[in-house]
């Protein structure tokens, strides 16, 4: 076993849990927890204390999944990519990766900065941040699932060839 | 017509959907 991509294969999991696993929490866990928290009074102390927190976890996790990801390819990132024969599968799985690595950082961590007071908005701009934000991410939840199948079956190829 | 994305049923039929248009192409049609 070589050490690098044994390292980068290892860091891909584990910033990969982190990121998908705080993506299932913020879709099967705190939309529900929010609506019931809002109703009693109590979504603040979410607001204040978990989602900064969940967020930049979330964030930066996105970020370390997709380099590791991309150092595993090595010298096939290209072939991934450009969906090569005998790439397609993991080629697949990096472009849904890569577009929600996009979704992270371009649609919902710029409008949960407005929903959470990190930046000035508008009431409106508010809702309109609440919106789309949601959308991306429960874009990335119907993504993570044929991402993660592409994942676990095109590495090894096995079930192409 | 109701965005799927809004439930959480609707965002994981969607994502079985999708896994298998994904499986399907590569498999016929992308040769791996």
């Amino acid at each position: 076993m070589e050490l690098l991509p044994a390292l980068a294969r290892w860091l891909h999991f584990m910033s990969g849990v982190m990121w998908i696993g705080l993506l299932y929490y913020f879709n099967f866990v705190q939309v529900a927890a929010m609506k019931s928290a809002t109703a009693d009074g109590t979504a603040a102390g979410i607001s204040k204390h978990v989602m900064p927190r969940a967020l930049l976890f979330f964030r930066w996790s996105a970020v370390v999944t997709w380099l590791a990801g991309a150092a595993l390819l090595g010298s096939h990132f290209m072939d991934a990519f450009a969906l090569h024969h005998g790439f397609a599968g993991i080629g697949i799985g990096a472009w849904l990766g890569t577009i929600m690595l996009f979704n992270v950082w371009v649609l919902i961590w710029p409008n949960q900065k407005k929903i959470l007071g990190m930046v000035a908005a508008t009431d409106e701009e508010k809702v309109k941040a609440r919106r789309v934000a949601f959308l991306a991410s429960r874009t990335n939840t119907m993504l993570s699932i044929p991402m993660l199948f592409m994942m676990a079956t095109g590495l090894s190829h096995s079930i192409y060839v | 017509m109701k965005n799927p994305l809004d439930s959480l049923w609707g965002t994981v039929i969607s994502g079985l959907i999708l896994t298998a248009v994904f499986y399907s192409f590569v498999k016929y049609y992308w040769g791996g």
